[in-house]
């Protein structure tokens, strides 16, 4: 899949503020003020932010707002549910923690149950799609949740949790990237299924059906060198899940939490180009291309 | 959840619909042109239409964007700076006339040879050849001599018809189809249309050809022929069927010239006719051993006969090809076919040919007077064209074909070829060729035709060639239809002779239409002192081509939905082996720029030259434009170049005075019509009474012409008898032994000539379904589908110098050598190579952005074909009988040169002329109107 | 509308002759040039006469070469459109509604009044079915050309879907596959045509026919009169014309 920008933007950010928001609501980081108003905004940014990022890859994102009528079906309707719930439940616990009214956490926990629901739905739209085998998994969802805490815990210092969860998302990743590799295989789909001409024997390309790019070529298929996919493989483990464990473990605490988001933040767009770039859609296969 | 949405199911379709008909090939199908706010917004087939019943190929259901394109040209152009720079400047029609008279009239009153008129694929031919002929130039031809005249010319020789468009298998009662080198041909629709019909009925196809694509992707069984080497399976094929005895001796000898007796004796005769005191051959009938007229009432030739020493057709024939040389065992490995494969096809052949065989109940009568209750249906069909004909022994092989499809008894029998009127017509119904050039004067009869002997041929007093492309010289003795890939290189040569003004209509001569175009390009700049080699450059052409850039004055045409054109009984009618028929184009949307159909302009021209036939008494113009001349012109009285709606009232078809509502009427029934043949005459028409008064009432012909198929052919034999020396007009010895081996009376094989060492593979090229050669890549859809070319290599090719997707190949021929994208198929004759033809574009020509993929990686393979054979006497690099330009016979060498992302050779970037505009990279919506293109 | 009809009427769709199909492209611009003035937008070009040319198409012919087992090499053209299925999977994933399926007769549709052009659609749908029109930045697919197949505007002979009406061989064939009935039924029951990629789980109503069997006919070979070779021609014609 074509690793676009802003959907890389977009689910790499939107993941972490949801994550930010998920451990102020929870209360996990009792602060209070300037102190609160700082993180809640950071948290509100970035989700915004992201959300804001993926109507850019919208085609008509006037009408943006019809992705709310299909929750009972769409996945990505539910996240466009969640996501706006989350945000409005956090709210009040937000202005709570800034004006100091002391509202009870139940709501910050509920809005934190949202916040993760958004996530994942999010990881829910990729996982959902049989066409994408690599995708096509509970690991997928699992993945973002655990993104989306563990950039929550990071930014927001939590230890040991950040360190358990840095744990946790690398043997995700590994585990995700080892699946992920068998996974187009173990699906079936071949150009013979695709095509059905396998009682022919085994089909190649001979002509394809257009000389230069179309969209599918253009969104569907994408061709990442092996190496290159190795070696970024490593540096998205290290950056999202080691590197920052290291940091947090050994630097105090507010140059560690700058530090650590942004050598984690590296990490996750490693991965999350890699999730895109790495996923081939069985289209691939009517065009020679897996 | 919501309720789904209503959506519009019967929105209207167009506000009119406006009947014309196709362009985009020689196929012309009937289109239905819709119109939204006056302005094209649909095109589909006419489903009443002979040809097309409704379908459409990926051309015509985009022929909206032939018109929309933004490489149309937009006024007539001046040449202001050197040839090929682009500099132009546009001119008035009235400029651009009187410029074109003042270029011409002093070549018709002094020397009109120094005019040399061209015309690409013109449906046109009647008209641009009668304008030439008013002319007095003996300097003109069509496409034919480089596209298939061998398949013509072989046909008619043989059997007064031909492959191309003029005849088709019986669709409805073949049960076997077999294709020789078809990727498409000009009889587009109707193909597909009948295989279509054969895959519905489970018939089996056959596809003898290098390449397994398109219909031979389709074909039930697949022959990947070693290029040039048809002829020797052909032949072999026969060699099997006499063998068992496989062939319909009852339709050889009642049909055929195989009971004729052939002359043995050593001497001038030799191989001729044996005649009688009435100059006529004869037979031997079988019933009493005595000489009968061939076309008596009750004769039986015997095929068997001596007499007087001298022995028939048949036998001769039958030693031939019985002999071991042509068994399968002999061939196959020339051929890369399996002799037992070989076998297998004689086996298919004999058996729907004879055990299928089948009578159909139709009662005829034939010429001789018999009257016969049914006829014999011989359901087996072939078809061929350039993959046999593109080769220098395109014309001996496509004569084995016929004689093949003859032994079998399948020409014109039910279930077999049946062919299209105005054919059958026999050579001795054809002209002989005009060409003697008197100032001032008409040529005295049609530049094109049949010679008969050596006394028909286009020389002069001294021997050399009359005609500036060597057609009906010894060089090229049956070119029928001239050689136009060889008139640039001639004249530039100036061999026979200069020539002073070039005149070219729709033929892409400086790109892909000329062998070794680099060369070419530079024949066309070629100076010398300060003069250009070749004085002046008319052409004509819709589009911003190649050629244009070439030309020093440019008559900008008309596309296909703007003006009148007519599709005539005259040149290439649409008929069908059921009906005659023809049709027309009309303007069903008008020009929105200064340019005029070309037809018109050149009747403007004869008029103003004063030509005859287009000038009154008064000298004033006789016809407004074409439009009146297609229903006001006659050719011979009451035959005119439409046959449908004549006489003052329109009632009357074929002959009749000329209808001034003739284009009305035409227009009403949808541009077509059609005269149906009697059920009667529907087969066997060559021979059958009742055809031959339908042609005769139709006005195809003034008199009944019946014949016989031509299995010897006395014509041939007459060419080589003065290859042997005898007669008083000799070829020059240098063409002499050539003219022996390929002027055989009865089919044969020759290696293809001009073959060099070192050079290991075949070259092909094959027409996209989707393309029509150079200008389809105007076309916004079709460019997408088909933007660029790459040479497929064979497995073995592919394997053994390791090549890999995204490499290129150095492809040498002794005339050049090109660098070129290369893929691989599997599905191909392992000593072959290809690439889809005429897809390589030149930067900077169509409107294309320079880095259009077309001309950045597309490439022509034109480069590495030479027009004129290795050594001296510049010999064309064509059939030695017919001068068919001898594409397909094209070798050599590969070599892999790694990735790459440019094809080589790469020209200067053309500048672009004076156009429509806009185009160019535009973001594109709306296809017609509506703020898009224009 | 997310959700899929239960069931459908009927299941209109295209069975697609692999044997008969020649590749001709003529289905494919067929389809364009009926649905740029048809269902919805038009549909757009980019950089039409330029260096990097694509636009829209809904109907695309690619070709494969296979190996069989025996005998040569074989080239198949193979024509990809919407294939109407059962279980559409761009159906419920679109967030708007915009993708439905319809009741009555099972087309697949978009209502380009309510797409996004969010793509995930195009990404849940195995086939390639769908295109984004870049210029209008909704989701173009094929219509089963709805808009002629019902239209009381065309002759009734002529309300197909444009590409089955063009193809020139007769290698598309469209109708109710739920009528087991019907011509396209018969065909598929007859030729044993086959659904695309079952392991998507889609259920295509669109069906493929296999491309028959190739190769020699297996017919008995010729039985020489006699041995020529012995006889010489006169041997030969001898047997031969003591037919007549
Ligand atoms: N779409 C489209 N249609 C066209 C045209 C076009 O440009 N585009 N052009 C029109 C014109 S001008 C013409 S002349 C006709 C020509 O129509 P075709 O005769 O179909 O011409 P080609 O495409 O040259 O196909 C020649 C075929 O012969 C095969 N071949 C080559 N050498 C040999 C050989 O030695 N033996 C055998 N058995 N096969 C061989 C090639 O592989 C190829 O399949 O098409 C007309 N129709
Ligand atoms: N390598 C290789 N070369 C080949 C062949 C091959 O098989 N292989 N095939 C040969 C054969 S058979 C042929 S017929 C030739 C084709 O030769 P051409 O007939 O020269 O081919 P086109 O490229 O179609 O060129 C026709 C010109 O007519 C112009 N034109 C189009 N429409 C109109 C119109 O309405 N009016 C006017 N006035 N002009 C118009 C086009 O813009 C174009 O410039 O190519 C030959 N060249
Ligand atoms: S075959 Fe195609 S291009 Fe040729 S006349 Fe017919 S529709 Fe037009
Ligand atoms: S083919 Fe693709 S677009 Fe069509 S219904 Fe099936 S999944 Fe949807
Ligand atoms: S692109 Fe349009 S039709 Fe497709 S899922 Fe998005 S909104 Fe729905
Ligand atoms: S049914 Fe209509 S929309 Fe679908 S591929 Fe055919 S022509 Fe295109
Ligand atoms: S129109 Fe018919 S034959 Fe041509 S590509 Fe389409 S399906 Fe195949
Ligand atoms: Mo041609």
């Amino acid at each position: 899949m074509h690793p676009a920008p802003s959907v890389i933007l977009f689910t790499v950010l939107s993941g972490l503020g949801f994550g930010v928001l998920a451990v102020l609501g929870l209360g996990a980081l009792p602060l209070a003020g300037w102190a609160a108003a700082f993180a809640w905004g950071l948290g509100y940014a970035l989700a915004v932010g992201g959300l804001g990022a993926s109507t850019f890859h919208l085609g008509n994102p006037q009408r943006a707002w019809r992705a709310f009528s299909q929750w009972r079906t769409s996945w990505l309707s539910r996240e466009a549910w969640a996501s706006v719930a989350a945000l409005l439940v956090l709210a009040p616990t937000a202005m709570s923690d800034v004006f100091g009214w002391g509202l009870p956490r139940i709501l910050g926990g509920l809005g934190a149950a949202l916040a993760a629901l958004a996530v994942l739905c999010t990881g829910m739209i990729y996982a959902q799609l049989r066409t994408v085998p690599r995708w096509n998994h509970w690991i997928t969802p699992a993945l973002f949740l655990a993104f989306a805490a563990l950039g929550g815990a990071i930014v927001t210092v939590r230890l040991p949790w950040a360190l358990g969860l840095c744990a946790i998302l690398a043997g995700l990743l590994v585990a995700a990237f080892q699946r992920g590799d068998g996974a187009f295989a173990a699906r079936g789909a071949t150009l013979g299924s695709a095509t059905g001409l396998d009682r022919l024997g085994a089909p190649a390309v001979f002509e394809l059906p257009h000389s230069g790019p179309n969209y599918l070529t253009r969104e569907m298929i994408f061709v990442v060198g092996r190496r290159h996919a190795a070696k970024l493989r490593v540096l998205a483990v290290v950056l999202a899940c080691l590197l920052p464990a290291a940091i947090l473990a050994a630097l105090p605490a507010p140059v560690a939490a700058v530090l650590a988001t942004a050598v984690h933040l590296a990490g996750a767009f490693a991965a999350r180009w890699l999730f895109f770039a790495e996923a081939e859609h069985v289209v691939g296969l009517y065009y020679g291309r897996r | 959840m919501t309720a789904e949405p209503r959506i519009e199911r019967s929105p209207p379709v167009s506000d009119e619909v406006r009947k014309t008909t196709c362009y985009m090939c020689a196929c012309r199908c009937g289109i239905n042109v819709h119109l939204k706010d006056g302005r094209v917004s649909y095109i589909d087939g006419n489903r009443d239409h002979p040809i097309n019943k409704g379908v459409l190929c990926a051309k015509g259901a985009s022929g909206i964007m032939q018109v929309t394109a933004p490489s149309r040209l937009r006024a007539p152009l001046r040449r202001v700076g050197p040839r090929g720079s682009g500099a132009f400047e546009e001119i008035t029609w009235e400029e651009a006339l009187e410029t074109a008279v003042s270029w011409l009239r002093p070549l018709r009153e002094t020397a009109p040879e120094r005019l040399a008129f061209f015309t690409g694929r013109d449906q046109s031919q009647s008209l641009t050849g009668w304008w030439a002929q008013a002319f007095g130039t003996p300097n003109y031809a069509a496409h034919g001599g480089f596209c298939s005249v061998n398949m013509a010319a072989a046909g008619i020789y043989t059997m007064g018809g031909a492959f191309w468009e003029f005849g088709q298998p019986d669709w409805a009662r073949t049960e076997l189809f077999v294709l020789f080198g078809v990727a498409e041909d000009h009889d587009s629709n109707p193909i597909k249309i009948g295989i279509g019909k054969l895959k519905a009925r489970g018939v089996r196809v056959i596809s003898v050809n290098p390449v397994r694509t398109g219909y031979s992707a389709v074909a039930d069984d697949w022959y990947g022929i070693t290029p040039g080497t048809d002829g020797l399976l052909i032949l072999s094929l026969i060699h099997c069927l006499l063998e068992a005895g496989k062939v319909d001796l009852d339709y050889l000898a009642r049909w055929t010239n195989a009971g004729f007796l052939v002359n043995g004796t050593e001497g001038p005769e030799k191989g001729l006719f044996v005649k009688n005191a009435e100059s006529q051959p004869f037979v031997i009938d079988r019933r009493n051993g005595q000489p009968a007229p061939w076309d008596g009432r009750d004769t039986e030739p015997d095929l068997g006969a001596v007499w007087d020493g001298q022995r028939t057709v048949f036998q001769l024939m039958a030693e031939e090809y019985l002999r071991p040389d042509h068994a399968p065992e002999a061939v196959a490995e020339r051929c890369g076919i399996p002799a037992a494969r070989i076998r297998g096809l004689a086996a298919e052949l004999a058996q729907a040919a004879f055990d299928k065989a089948f009578l159909h109940p139709q009662p005829w009568t034939d010429f001789r007077g018999n009257r016969h209750e049914t006829m014999q249906g011989r359901p087996v069909s072939f078809h061929a064209m350039r993959g046999i004909s593109a080769h220098s022994n395109g014309f001996q092989t496509a004569r084995a074909l016929h004689l093949l499809q003859i032994l079998l008894g399948s020409v014109e029998a039910p279930g077999g070829y049946r062919l299209k009127p105005p054919y059958p017509k026999p050579v001795e119904a054809h002209p002989t060729p005009h060409f003697v050039a008197t100032p001032g004067k008409p040529l005295t009869g049609p530049h094109l035709g049949y010679v008969r002997s050596p006394a028909d041929l286009a020389l002069r007093q001294d021997g050399s060639p009359a005609r500036i492309d060597k057609a009906f010289s010894w060089d090229a003795p049956l070119s029928a239809h001239g050689l136009m890939h060889m008139v640039i290189p001639n004249a530039v040569a100036g061999d026979p002779y200069r020539i002073d003004t070039l005149f070219l209509y729709m033929a892409n001569m400086a790109w892909n239409s000329s062998m070794n175009t680099a060369q070419v390009i530079e024949m066309l700049t070629a100076k010398e002192g300060d003069a250009y080699v070749i004085p002046r450059i008319i052409y004509s052409d819709a589009y911003a081509s190649e050629t244009v850039a070439y030309a020093d004055l440019i008559l900008p045409d008309t596309t296909y939905l703007e003006r009148h054109d007519c599709i005539s009984l005259l040149d290439r009618p649409i008929s069908e082996p059921d009906a005659a028929g023809d049709s027309i184009r009309w303007p069903v949307v008008e020009p929105d720029r200064d340019v005029r159909g070309f037809q018109s302009v050149l009747l403007d021209l004869g008029a103003r030259l004063g030509l005859p036939g287009m000038v009154d008494d008064a000298g004033r113009p006789k016809f407004r434009d074409y439009a009146d001349y297609m229903a006001n012109h006659q050719r011979r009285p009451g035959v005119g170049p439409l046959m449908g709606f004549r006489g003052a009232d329109g009632s009357a078809t074929g002959r009749g005075a000329p209808n001034p509502d003739q284009l009305d009427r035409y227009i009403a029934a949808g541009g077509f019509h059609q005269a149906h043949l009697p059920s009667e005459a529907a087969y066997m028409k060559p021979w059958n009474a009742a055809y031959q008064d339908w042609a005769v009432d139709l006005g195809l012909y003034d008199t009944p012409q019946p014949y016989l198929f031509n299995i010897w052919s006395e014509t041939l034999r007459r060419f080589q008898l003065a290859a042997e020396g005898h007669g008083p007009r000799q070829p020059p010895d240098h063409l002499r032994e050539r003219l022996r081996v390929a002027m055989a009376p009865l089919p044969v094989w020759y290696p293809p000539m001009g073959e060099a060492e070192g050079y290991p593979v075949h070259a092909l090229t094959q027409r996209p379904m989707d393309m029509y050669h150079s200008w389809g890549s105007q076309n916004a859809w079709l460019r997408q589908i088909r933007g660029k070319n790459a040479l497929y290599l064979p497995t073995a090719i592919w394997e053994a110098q390791g090549f890999a997707e995204g490499d290129y190949a150095r492809v040498t021929s002794p005339t050049g050598e090109i660098v070129v994208p290369v893929a691989h198929m599997a599905a191909l004759n392992p000593h072959t190579v290809w690439t889809w033809n005429a897809i390589g574009k030149r930067r900077g020509a169509w409107a294309l952005d320079p880095e259009a993929p077309e001309a950045v990686e597309g490439f022509l393979l034109n480069h590495l074909i030479s027009e004129v054979l290795p050594g001296a006497h510049r010999i064309s690099n064509s059939d030695p009988v017919t001068g068919q330009a001898a594409w397909f016979d094209q070798k050599v060498r590969i070599e892999r040169v790694g990735p790459r992302a440019l094809a080589e050779p790469q020209f200067p970037v053309l500048p672009d002329p004076p156009r429509a505009g806009a185009g160019r990279g535009a973001n594109f919506r709306r296809k017609f109107g509506r703020g898009g293109a224009a | 509308m997310t959700a899929l009809p239960e069931t459908t009427a009927r299941k209109l769709g295209l069975v697609i002759d692999l044997d008969t199909c020649v590749g001709c492209q003529a289905c494919v611009t067929a389809c364009k040039g009926w649905n740029d003035q048809g269902y919805g937008v038009p549909l757009s070009d980019q950089d039409p006469y330029g260096a990097d040319p694509s636009g829209v198409f809904l109907n695309r012919v690619h070709a494969y070469q296979m190996q069989p087992p025996e005998g040569a090499s074989v080239v198949v053209n193979f024509p990809r459109s919407c294939l109407h299925c059962e279980v559409a999977p761009c159906v419920t994933v679109c967030p708007t509604g915009a993708s439905f399926k319809r009741a009555e007769d099972g087309i697949v549709l978009v209502n380009e009044d309510a797409c996004i052009g969010c793509g995930l659609c195009a990404w849940a749908c195995p086939y390639g079915a769908r295109e984004m029109d870049a210029a209008a930045g909704v989701m173009k697919k094929c219509t089963l050309c709805v808009d002629r197949i019902y239209n009381d505007n065309l002759a009734p002979e002529d309300r197909l879907p444009a590409c089955v009406r063009t193809c020139p061989t007769g290698a598309r064939h469209f109708g109710d596959l739920s009528d087991p009935g019907s011509a396209v039924s018969r065909l598929v029951a007859e030729r044993e045509g086959y659904a695309l990629m079952p392991e998507m789980e889609t259920k295509p109503v669109n069906r493929y026919l296999p491309p028959r069997r190739k190769g020699a006919a297996g017919v008995a070979p010729l039985v020489p009169l006699v041995d020529v070779q012995a006889t010489g021609l006169a041997g030969w014609l001898d047997r031969m014309l003591g037919k007549i």
